[in-house]
C-alpha cells in the first residue's frame, strides 16, 4: 500500500575523516528537489553516529559518500550496526571511488547499489524511488 | 599616452590626436556593424557560449571593448607593478616553473624511500601529502583513525615520524612543501625540530606549509580549531618565521580546494584573495610590518579546463593583489606586491570514463598555467579519479609538463597573449567580479562572520549544483560522460588496497615511542602550552618544546583545544 | 510488526519511538488509535520551545542547552523543524549538523521534521509528535521552529516555556514588537552577544517589555497623551499581586563559546517554577488539551466532509449550477452542509 502522505526519508552522510563533501551536498540537494526529505548529518561521521541518526529519524535509506578508499570498512560497518539496531529494513547505498569488484563484494554483504564518478543524480533518484516503491507494495 | 607626451603636446596637437582616434573608432564601429549583420544573418550551433563558470561570452572582441582601458597602468610590463603580465621581468627565460609533484603514502619509512628516489632523479623539492588522520590532528593510534592510517598520504604523529620521513635527506638542501592546515602549526614544529636534530637551523630552512585555514572552513573541511584561535596560530607563525625562519613560506593561500569544491573561477579568485587580505590584516593588527611578512606569502590556484578564463584569472589575481598590497595595506617593498603562485590542474575535471582522455585535459590546463605565468605546477595523473596513480601515469603527467616547457614554444615569449582584446577584457571582467564579491563579503562583516553564517559554503555548493545541472541537462558537454560515450562503459577503478600492516606497524611504533620518552617532560611541556594559549604570547616556541619532548600530534592538539575549543561545522544549505 | 508497537514503545525501544513518530507525522492509517493508546499517562515532560529569525543560532543554542540538561542527567528529546520546499515537496533537514556532539548519547533523541506546508513555524503534526515523545518518558523536550522569518505563533501552543532568540542583525526591538514576539516570549535571548549592537538590542527589549508591562506608564506625565483608558485591557498594569506576574528576562548568550548558557538554563528553571507555582502550567496544559481536541475534530471533519462520493458529486453539480447562474458559492455550501449534517 502506498500512502501519499508518506514521504521518502533519506539520511545523507559523509563518514570518515575525508572532508570532500561536494558530491554529498549535490546528491542531498538533488534528493530534496526530487521530493525526498533529506536529513544531512554533516562531515566526519562515525558509523555509530550515522546509525544512531538513521534509527532516530526512521529513514528509509542511508546514502553515504566515501572518497577516501575506506569504503570496505565503512559500508559494512554501517550495515551491521543498522541490523543490530533492528533497522534491517533500511537501504544502505552511496557513491564514491569504488572498484566494480568491491561493489560486488559489498552487495554480497547487503549493501545496495553504489554509484561511481560521473553518475547522473537522476539515476540515483530513480534507483531510490524504485526501491521504495518495491518495498512499500510488498 | 604618457604624462610626458601630454606635457609637451600643444592643445591643438592634442585635439588633432583625439579627432584621429575618434575617427578610427567610428570606422571600426562601421566595420563592426557590417560584421554584426553578417553574424546575425548566419545560423549558430545549438550550444551554450559561456565559460564553464557560466560567464556569457561575446562572439567577438575588438578594440572597441578596450577603448576606455588604460593598458599602460592596468597591464604594464612583467616584473613591474601591477604585475598583470607576470611576477618576474624575465619569467621562463630565466627559470622554468618548478615541476613539483605531490607524494606521500603509508609510513614515514616508505615515503622516505620514495623521496630519496625522487631526489636521485634530480628533483630538488619535496611535497608531503599527509593521511586524513594527520590532516585532522589525530594520532595513528586514535580510534577515529581506524582504517585511514597511511591511506591517502603519510601518517605523521610525532617528531619521531618526522625524523624518519627525512632520514638521510639534508633539510638545509631541499625545499619541502607540506600540505597541512588545521594542525599546521604542530607539523611545522615537528619539521623544525627534525631539522634541529640534523643540526640544521631554522634560518636556512626553505619550503612552504599550506597553513591556509580559512579555505578549510569554506571548502576543504580539514579543520581543528575555530577561526579566531586558528588565525592567531597563523599570525604566530608569520611572526616567528619573520625573525627565525626568514626563507620559509609560512602560508600558501589556496584557491585550489575552493574551486574543486565547486566554486566558479571568479569565486575562486575572490575568496582566495579576500582570505589573503584577512591574513594580512590580522598580521598588521598584531603589529607586524607588512613588508616583513608579505614577501613570504605565496598562493596556490587551480587551473581548470576553460583555457582563457584560467589565464585571465591568474593575471587578474596578480593585479588585484599588487594594487591592494600597495594602496590598501601600504606595503612599500615591491616584493610585497608580487603574487607568486603554484598551480595544479583540476582534479574535478578528470573523468572516470575513458580515463586516457584526461591526459589531453591535463595538457591544455597545464598550458593555461604556463600562459598564465605560474611559478610551479603539479599536473594530475590521468587515473587519479580512479586510484592512487600508477608510476606510468605519474610519468606521463610529468612528461606533459616537459613537452610543454621544451617543445611547445610557449616559454619563449613572456605573457604572449597580452593585448588580446578578448583576454584583456576577460581579465578586467574577472577583476570586476572579484571586487563585487569583496563587497559582498564586507557586507557580511568579513570573512569569519561569512564562515560562521555558512555563506561561502552556500555559494560554493550552489555553484557545484549549477554545474551538475549543466552537465545533466547537456548544456555543458563532458566528453565521455554525457556525450561521445562510446567506450565509456568499462570503467577500471583500482583503489589502493590498504595493507593493514601499515596501520599496525604505525600503532606499534607509537607504543614504543610513548614508552621510551620522558613522560614527565611531556606533561610539563603540554601544560606550559595550555597556559601559553591562554595568554597572548607566541606559542610557536611552546609547541617546539612539546615536539622536542616527543609529545604526539593529538596530545598537542588536545592541549590547545582545552583553551581554543573545537570547530563545529555551520549548517550551510 | 506494528501490532506490538505500543508494547515495544512502552519498553523504551528507540526504534519503536521513531516509528510511532513517523506514523504520526505521516498521519498514516490508524495513527489516532495509536496516539490514544500511547498518550494515556498525560503530559509529564518539561517542554521548551526555541523560536526566532533565520541565522539566530537556534540550533547551536539548542545543542548547548541539551548538553546542560544531560549534565543534570535529564533525558532529552529534541524536535527541529525545517521548511519543506514548496516546489518539490522535499526538504533538506540540516539541524543535526549542529548537534553532532549529541549524536551517540543514548540519553538524547533528535528528530528532524519538515514543515510540509504548514506556515506557523511547526509542522502540522509537531504538537502530536511532542506528545509521543512526552509519552516515551523524556524529562525534557526541546523544540525548535522553522525560523524562516514570520512570527511562529504555534510554538506557544506546543511548549510550556517559549524562548525567543534574536541576534543584533535581526533588527531592533521595535521590529520585534511589531512581529508580535513580545506576546509569545517567556524568555528573550540575544545571541551572538559579542557582535556590535547586542547590548543595545537587549536594552531596547527590556525597555519595550517594561513599557508593555505598564511600569513605564506610571512615570509618564499625562500631557504626553498616554491615557490608560486607551491601552488594551491585557496590556494594562496589573493592580493585583505583582509576585504572580512573570518578569520576562532578557539574556545574552554566545553559542560559539557557550557564554550565558547557565543563565538561560536557570531562567528556564525559574519559569518552570513560576508556571507550577502560579497555576499557569495547568492552565496552559488545559488550553493545549482543548486545542488538541479541537484539532482532531476539525481534521476529522475536513476528512469526512470530502470523503463521500455523494458530497463530491453534489459539489461538482453545484459548481456547474453556479456557472449556469443558478445559485452562488454560499447557496451551494449551505446545501452541502445540509447534506453532511443529515
Amino acid at each position: 500500500m502506498t500512502d501519499p502522505q508518506r514521504r521518502i526519508r533519506v539520511l545523507v552522510a559523509k563518514p570518515g575523516l575525508d572532508g570532500h563533501d561536494r558530491g554529498a551536498k549535490v546528491i542531498a540537494s538533488s534528493f530534496r528537489d526530487a521530493g525526498f526529505e533529506v536529513i544531512y548529518t554533516g562531515l566526519h561521521q562515525t558509523p555509530e553516529m550515522i546509525v544512531s541518526a538513521a534509527v532516530q529519524e526512521d529513514v528509509d535509506v542511508v546514502a553515504m559518500s566515501v572518497l577516501s578508499g575506506a569504503h570496505m570498512t565503512l559500508f559494512p560497518r554501517v550495515r551491521v550496526l543498522l541490523d543490530e539496531a533492528g533497522a534491517d529494513h533500511v537501504l544502505v547505498t552511496g557513491g564514491g571511488i569504488i572498484p566494480e569488484s568491491d561493489m560486488e563484494a559489498l552487495e554480497a554483504l547487503g549493501i545496495g547499489r553504489l554509484f561511481g564518478p560521473g553518475t547522473r543524480t537522476t539515476d540515483a533518484i530513480a534507483y531510490v524511488k524504485d526501491w521504495i516503491a518495491h518495498q512499500r507494495t510488498q | 599616452m604618457s604624462t610626458l607626451e601630454r606635457d609637451v603636446l600643444s592643445r591643438s596637437e592634442l585635439d588633432a590626436l583625439v579627432r584621429e582616434r575618434e575617427a578610427e573608432l567610428a570606422e571600426l564601429k562601421a566595420q563592426l556593424n557590417e560584421w554584426i549583420e553578417a553574424y546575425d544573418a548566419t545560423p549558430k550551433r545549438d550550444a551554450s557560449f559561456t565559460t564553464i563558470s557560466g560567464r556569457e561570452l561575446k562572439p567577438l572582441y575588438t578594440a572597441l571593448d578596450r577603448a576606455d582601458a588604460d593598458d599602460t597602468e592596468a597591464v604594464g610590463l612583467p616584473g613591474f607593478y601591477p604585475f598583470t603580465r607576470g611576477p618576474y621581468a624575465t619569467m621562463y627565460r630565466t627559470r622554468l616553473w618548478t615541476m613539483r609533484q605531490f607524494a606521500g603514502f603509508a609510513t614515514a619509512e616508505e615515503t622516505n624511500e620514495r623521496y630519496k628516489y625522487l631526489l636521485d632523479q634530480g628533483q630538488t623539492g619535496l611535497s608531503v601529502a599527509f593521511d586524513f588522520p594527520t590532516l585532522m590532528g589525530y594520532d595513528s593510534d586514535h580510534p577515529r583513525s581506524l582504517g585511514e592510517v597511511g591511506v591517502c598520504g603519510v601518517a605523521i604523529s610525532s617528531l619521531a615520524d618526522m625524523e624518519r620521513l627525512f632520514e638521510g635527506i639534508p633539510l638545509d638542501q631541499v625545499s619541502v612543501s607540506m600540505t597541512i592546515n588545521g594542525p599546521a602549526i604542530i607539523l611545522f614544529c615537528f619539521y623544525v625540530a627534525a631539522a634541529e636534530k640534523q643540526g640544521v637551523s631554522p634560518e636556512v630552512l626553505r619550503g612552504t606549509v599550506q597553513n591556509d585555514i580559512l579555505k578549510e572552513y569554506q571548502a576543504q573541511h580539514a579543520w581543528v580549531f575555530p577561526p579566531e584561535p586558528a588565525l592567531r596560530c597563523i599570525v604566530d607563525m608569520l611572526e616567528w618565521c619573520s625573525t627565525h625562519a626568514p626563507k620559509y613560506n609560512p602560508i600558501s593561500i589556496s584557491g585550489y580546494h575552493i574551486r574543486e569544491a565547486g566554486a566558479t573561477a571568479a569565486q575562486e579568485l575572490a575568496f582566495t584573495l579576500r582570505n589573503g587580505f584577512e591574513y594580512v590584516e590580522r598580521a598588521i593588527a598584531r603589529g607586524l610590518d607588512v613588508d616583513d611578512f608579505a614577501p613570504r606569502l605565496s598562493f596556490f590556484f587551480d587551473v581548470h579546463s576553460d583555457f582563457f578564463e584560467e589565464i585571465a584569472k591568474l593575471r587578474a589575481a596578480r593585479r588585484i593583489w599588487a594594487r591592494a598590497m600597495r594602496d590598501t595595506y601600504g606595503a612599500k617593498d615591491p616584493e610585497s606586491w608580487r603574487l607568486r603562485t603554484h598551480a595544479q590542474t583540476a582534479g574535478v575535471s578528470l573523468t572516470a570514463q575513458q580515463a586516457e582522455n584526461n591526459i589531453v585535459r591535463v595538457a591544455y590546463q597545464a598550458m593555461a598555467a604556463a600562459l598564465g605565468g605560474a611559478q610551479s605546477l603539479h599536473t594530475n595523473s590521468m587515473d587519479e579519479t580512479l586510484a592512487l596513480p600508477t608510476e606510468k601515469s605519474v610519468r606521463i603527467a610529468l612528461r606533459t609538463q616537459q613537452i610543454l616547457a621544451f617543445e611547445s614554444g610557449v616559454t619563449n615569449t613572456i605573457d604572449p597573449l597580452a593585448g588580446s582584446y578578448f583576454l584583456e577584457s576577460l581579465t578586467d571582467a574577472l577583476e570586476q567580479d572579484a571586487q563585487a564579491i569583496f563587497e559582498e563579503v564586507d557586507a557580511l562583516g568579513g570573512v569569519v562572520p561569512g564562515i560562521h553564517q555558512g555563506w561561502f559554503q552556500q555559494q560554493i555548493a550552489g555553484s557545484a549544483m549549477q554545474q551538475q545541472r549543466d552537465i545533466e541537462s547537456g548544456r555543458r558537454v563532458v566528453v565521455g560522460v554525457n556525450d561521445f560515450t562510446d567506450g565509456s562503459g568499462d570503467i577500471q577503478i583500482d583503489t589502493l588496497k590498504i595493507d593493514p600492516a601499515v596501520e599496525r606497524r604505525q600503532v606499534d611504533a607509537m607504543a614504543r615511542m610513548r614508552a621510551s620518552r620522558d613522560n614527565q617532560v611531556v606533561t610539563r611541556t603540554l601544560s606550559d602550552l595550555t597556559t601559553a594559549c591562554r595568554t597572548d604570547e607566541n606559542i610557536v616556541p611552546r609547541i617546539l618544546d612539546c615536539a622536542r619532548a616527543y609529545c604526539t600530534l593529538y596530545e598537542i592538539r588536545h592541549a590547545m583545544e582545552d583553551v581554543f575549543g573545537a570547530y563545529k561545522e555551520p549548517i550551510s544549505f | 510488526m506494528s501490532t506490538d508497537l505500543p508494547t515495544r514503545f512502552r519498553d523504551g525501544k528507540v526504534p519503536a519511538l521513531a516509528r510511532a513518530i513517523s506514523i504520526t507525522e505521516d498521519q498514516r492509517d490508524g495513527f489516532e488509535e495509536l496516539l490514544h493508546e500511547l498518550l494515556r499517562a498525560g503530559p509529564q515532560a518539561k517542554r521548551v520551545g526555541l523560536t526566532g529569525p533565520p541565522g539566530a543560532g537556534k540550533s547551536s543554542l539548542l545543542a548547548l542547552v541539551a548538553n546542560a540538561y544531560r549534565a543534570l542527567d535529564e533525558r532529552v528529546g529534541i524536535v527541529a523543524v525545517d521548511p519543506t520546499s514548496p516546489y518539490s515537496g522535499g526538504a533538506l533537514l540540516g539541524d543535526r549538523i549542529r548537534m553532532n556532539d549529541l549524536a551517540t548519547d543514548p540519553g538524547i533523541f533528535i528528530r528532524s521534521m519538515a514543515s510540509r506546508g504548514s506556515l506557523g513555524g511547526l509542522a502540522t503534526t509537531t504538537k502530536e509528535v511532542l506528545d509521543v515523545m512526552d509519552a516515551f518518558g523524556f524529562e525534557r523536550i526541546l523544540v525548535e521552529t522553522v525560523g524562516v522569518g514570520q512570527t511562529e505563533l504555534e510554538i506557544t501552543a506546543a511548549a510550556d516555556t517559549v524562548v525567543v532568540v534574536l541576534v543584533p542583525e535581526s533588527g531592533d526591538a521595535v521590529q520585534a514588537m511589531k512581529a508580535g514576539l513580545m506576546e509569545i516570549a517567556d524568555i528573550f535571548v540575544v545571541n551572538k552577544a559579542d557582535r556590535p549592537g547586542a547590548g543595545r538590542l537587549a536594552k531596547e527589549i527590556r525597555q519595550a517589555l517594561h513599557l508593555r508591562a505598564g511600569e513605564a506608564l506610571h512615570d509618564v506625565p499625562a500631557h504626553h497623551g498616554v491615557d490608560l483608558q486607551n491601552v488594551p485591557l491585557e496590556l494594562r498594569p496589573e493592580s493585583s499581586g505583582d509576585s504572580e506576574r512573570w518578569e520576562i528576562p532578557v539574556l545574552e548568550t554566545n553559542a560559539l563559546d557557550g557564554a550565558g548558557i547557565p543563565d538561560l538554563v536557570a531562567a528556564i528553571g525559574d519559569h518552570r517554577a513560576w508556571l507550577e507555582g502560579s497555576g499557569e502550567l495547568a492552565a496552559r496544559r488545559r488550553h493545549r488539551t482543548r486545542g488538541r481536541v479541537q484539532d482532531v475534530v476539525q481534521r476529522e471533519m475536513r476528512r469526512v466532509a470530502w470523503a463521500s462520493d455523494e458530497v463530491r458529486r453534489s459539489l461538482d453539480e453545484g459548481v456547474r449550477g453556479i456557472e449556469r447562474g443558478e445559485g452562488t458559492p454560499y447557496s451551494v455550501a449551505r446545501d452541502l452542509l445540509a447534506l453532511l449534517l443529515r
